[in-house]
């Protein structure tokens, strides 16, 4: 029997009538589950209790579907990670979808499948959602914006503003891949290899650090603009100065490599899967045992106030600027 | 090969500077004259380790600084002609600013404009879209003008006839030449490109010691290979011993790339060419010859070369490219021009030493 | 002005090349290239293209050179 997921998606699908209301049951409740049609969705706030984080954003990557995910693996663990990032425990998504004319209706199911796994990995739902199709040439085959509604179990408020002086900088892994397995994904440029994107959700790592006792002073996820451009906003939220040392950061080889090749700064590379954490010196030990892959990477130092610096692998110092946009392979 | 790692150590870039600390007896200034040197030597802190007496200032090495407002406004011209032609273009090339606009805002305004890693990709573009005209940006020095020559020669064996190249090619020697006659200027050394003296050899720079007595290195990218050949250039002015020397011997051979410069002419002959920043240096540019002219995006679009509008007021890229000014010494400079917002060529992000000067925030704070 | 690193050759197909450095694979062409080229070899990669072929040796005679002159050895 032909069921929806065999076809494209039409206008019609997000005209409001029988084929949306097809779309949504047999795809998208389907996959994130939930029953109702309501305009609304009521939330239950018995056993929450203490302040809420609330978080929205939008993607769009390109291409939709890349080594180590898709765009809605994406979207729901770029959600997960900013609440993690202020200690907040995910509860509720919404997720709306603009689809493009003509995309494939098993591609939607796909993606909505890898959302839902995230979602219910980390003990959260779906709550509402919404669907617009758009004409062919208008949009980029899919586009998705997720809001998120958490709450925050951390004692001590984590934000971006609480780095001090003497705090270590630590990151969870090697990093660089998102960025660079989407380029090389979509631009071929005779790559062979596969950089997988680091995709993931992080809340599960955030809960046990907050949970062991451990002080943390500051956390940011290092997405787009890449450990750069998160560095910089906490140095300047802060009122800090931050120095990291090129030796310790982790990269990959491959991904290093095609950085040189490409001319591209791997400070400057989206990361969906690491979280930069700041915590006192003595807290080091504990905080790294509860960091799978964690390293220091950098402290909070006396200077000014804004400040990022680099001690280079042949132990000069520079500058790590904001990064300035687009990020494009290079000749010269 | 784990010997390249060497060329990182950290040890051995210590040592050498200790001995540059030495051997700097006076005010020295040396040009380093590639972008990627610009690049590297940012990226590294190499001016951290080096003594306040020992400048190193920028040259004109940087396609995207150097490729005039006139080719940029022509190339953008091309992708007006008609609805079905692509531009397509090494990434270098898509911020720098042209009169109002660039390739980047161009593309934000629906312009097929696609960015490649190599020519060959904009070949197999072109062979898979017979429909759509392919204009491929030449962009580039000696290093990278042969790969371009080599497609437009496998586009005519293939008869792919809906792929051209617009070439703003240029050559360095004669830039070279063109900074040393210039009666202000005071550089001691040269750090010469090691990319392009891989396909040029080491003879073409004979007349800067020979002629001009300055010293001159060709050197490598990493940092002990800069490093290295800094001293070796101190070394020479110490010695009075001026010469061409070769400190990236393991790809720059003294009589360089044979084959890769006859397919280079084999398809381009030289020119006279308008170098933004210098204006036209004679000799210095390379165009499709006539027998690949099927395949020349000036001839195929009836392009002539525009004459280059002046820079905007107060831009300094001129002096910065010729070497005469700091790009902080540049009025504009961390303020009205900035990589987010860059006025001149030397300013556009990832590219020219005013980019890499304001990146890696090289002056003394 | 030119980015190019060297990487060594995993294979050879008429004037393509599939280049390998520290885990990362690409292809390019050789057509720039006189000396002969094999499995093993070490190329400096422009633009998709090789432009020279790395000399180990020079390389290592340059480093042993290096740390003689500095005892670093």
């Amino acid at each position: 029997m032909e069921g929806v997921r065999d076809e494209l998606v039409l206008l019609a699908h997000g005209g409001g009538g029988k084929l949306m209301r097809r779309l949504i049951e047999e795809v998208f409740l389907e996959e994130l589950g939930g029953s109702d049609l309501n305009d609304s969705s009521i939330l239950d706030l018995d056993g929450v209790s203490g302040k809420l984080a609330f978080t929205t954003d939008a993607f769009v990557v390109d291409p939709i579907f890349f080594p180590g995910g898709d765009i809605g693996k994406l979207a729901i663990c770029g959600t997960v990670n900013d609440l993690a990032a202020v200690g907040a425990r995910p509860l509720w998504f919404s997720a709306s979808f603009i689809v493009e004319e003509g995309m494939r209706i098993s591609d939607l199911a796909a993606i909505a499948s890898s959302m839902a796994a995230v979602t219910r990995e980390v003990g959260a739902k779906v709550v509402a959602g919404d669907t617009k199709v758009v004409p062919r040439g208008k949009g980029g085959e899919l586009f998705i914006s997720v809001s998120g509604i958490g709450v925050v179990e951390s004692e001590i408020p984590i934000s971006g503003a609480g780095a001090k002086v003497g705090d270590l900088i630590l990151i969870n892994g090697p990093i660089g891949e998102h960025g660079i397995a989407v380029m090389l994904a979509r631009e071929n440029m005779g790559f062979i290899s596969e950089v997988v994107s680091d995709c993931a959700p992080l809340w599960g790592m955030v809960r046990e650090l907050i949970r062991s006792g451990c002080e943390v002073h500051a956390m940011r996820d290092p997405t787009r603009g890449g450990v750069a451009a998160a560095l910089n906003e906490i140095a300047e939220q802060s009122g800090v100065c931050i120095e990291i040392y090129e030796g310790e950061i982790p990269i990959r080889p491959e991904v290093l490599g095609a950085c040189e090749l490409l001319g591209i700064d791997p400070l400057e590379v989206a990361n969906e899967g690491k979280m930069l954490v700041f915590v006192p010196e003595r807290d080091l030990p504990i905080a790294l045992d509860h960091i799978p892959g964690g390293r220091a990477i950098g402290r909070v130092i006396d200077g000014p106030p804004g400040r990022v610096y680099l001690k280079t692998a042949i132990g000069a110092r520079r500058i790590v600027e904001m990064p300035v946009g687009e990020i494009l392979p290079r000749i010269c | 090969m784990m010997a390249l790692r060497g060329f990182r150590d950290p040890e051995l870039a210590s040592s050498i500077s200790k001995r540059i600390w030495d051997k700097v007896l006076r005010p020295i200034k040396i040009m380093e004259v590639c972008g990627t040197h610009t690049m590297s030597i940012a990226r590294f802190g190499i001016r951290d380790l080096l003594p306040p007496s020992l400048t190193l200032i920028s040259g004109p090495g940087c396609p995207v600084c150097v490729t005039s407002q006139g080719d940029i406004e022509a190339y953008i011209g091309i992708g007006s002609a008609s609805d079905n032609t692509v531009l397509v273009t090494f990434g270098d090339m898509m911020r720098v600013p042209a009169r109002g606009t660039s390739l980047q805002k161009e593309r934000a305004k629906g312009k097929d404009i696609r960015v490649v890693y190599s020519p060959m990709e904009a070949l197999e573009m072109a062979e898979r879209e017979p429909e759509k005209r392919f204009v491929f940006m030449g962009i580039g020095f000696e290093t990278t003008a042969p790969a371009v020559a080599f497609s437009i020669m496998e586009a005519k064996r293939r008869g792919i006839g809906n792929y051209m190249v617009y070439s703003s090619h240029k050559l360095v020697p004669p830039a070279l030449l063109a900074i040393l006659s210039s009666p202000d200027l005071s550089i001691d050394g040269f750090i010469l490109p090691g990319h392009v003296s891989t396909i040029i050899g080491s003879d073409p720079y004979g007349f800067i010691p020979e002629e001009y007595g300055r010293a001159a290195v060709i050197a490598g990218f990493e940092p002990v290979d800069i490093l290295m050949s800094i001293e070796m250039i101190l070394d020479q002015i110490n010695s009075g011993d001026r010469k061409v020397e070769i400190q990236y011997k393991r790809v720059v051979r003294p009589d360089g790339n044979r084959k890769a410069r006859e397919i280079m002419y084999e398809v381009f002959e030289v020119g006279d060419a308008s170098w933004r920043g210098f204006g036209v240096i004679p000799r210095s540019g390379l165009f499709i010859k006539e027998s690949y002219s099927d395949f020349d995006a000036s001839k195929a679009f009836a392009l002539s070369r525009t004459e280059d509008p002046p820079e905007p007021k107060g831009c300094s890229c001129g002096d910065v490219l010729r070497g005469l000014i700091l790009p902080y010494e540049c009025k504009l400079f961390g303020k009205a021009c900035k990589p987010e917002s860059p006025v001149g060529p030397c300013m556009v992000s990832s590219e020219g030493s005013c980019a890499a000067y304001y990146k890696y925030r090289v002056w003394r704070e | 002005m030119c980015l190019g690193i060297p990487m060594r050759v995993v294979d050879v197909s008429g004037e393509e090349v599939v280049l390998e450095q520290g885990g990362m694979r690409i292809r390019a062409r050789t057509d720039l290239i006189e000396d002969p080229i094999s499995v093993g070899d070490y190329l400096l990669v422009h633009a998709g293209f090789a432009i020279q072929k790395v000399d180990e040796g020079e390389a290592l005679e340059t480093l042993a050179m290096l740390e003689e002159m500095l005892g670093t050895l």
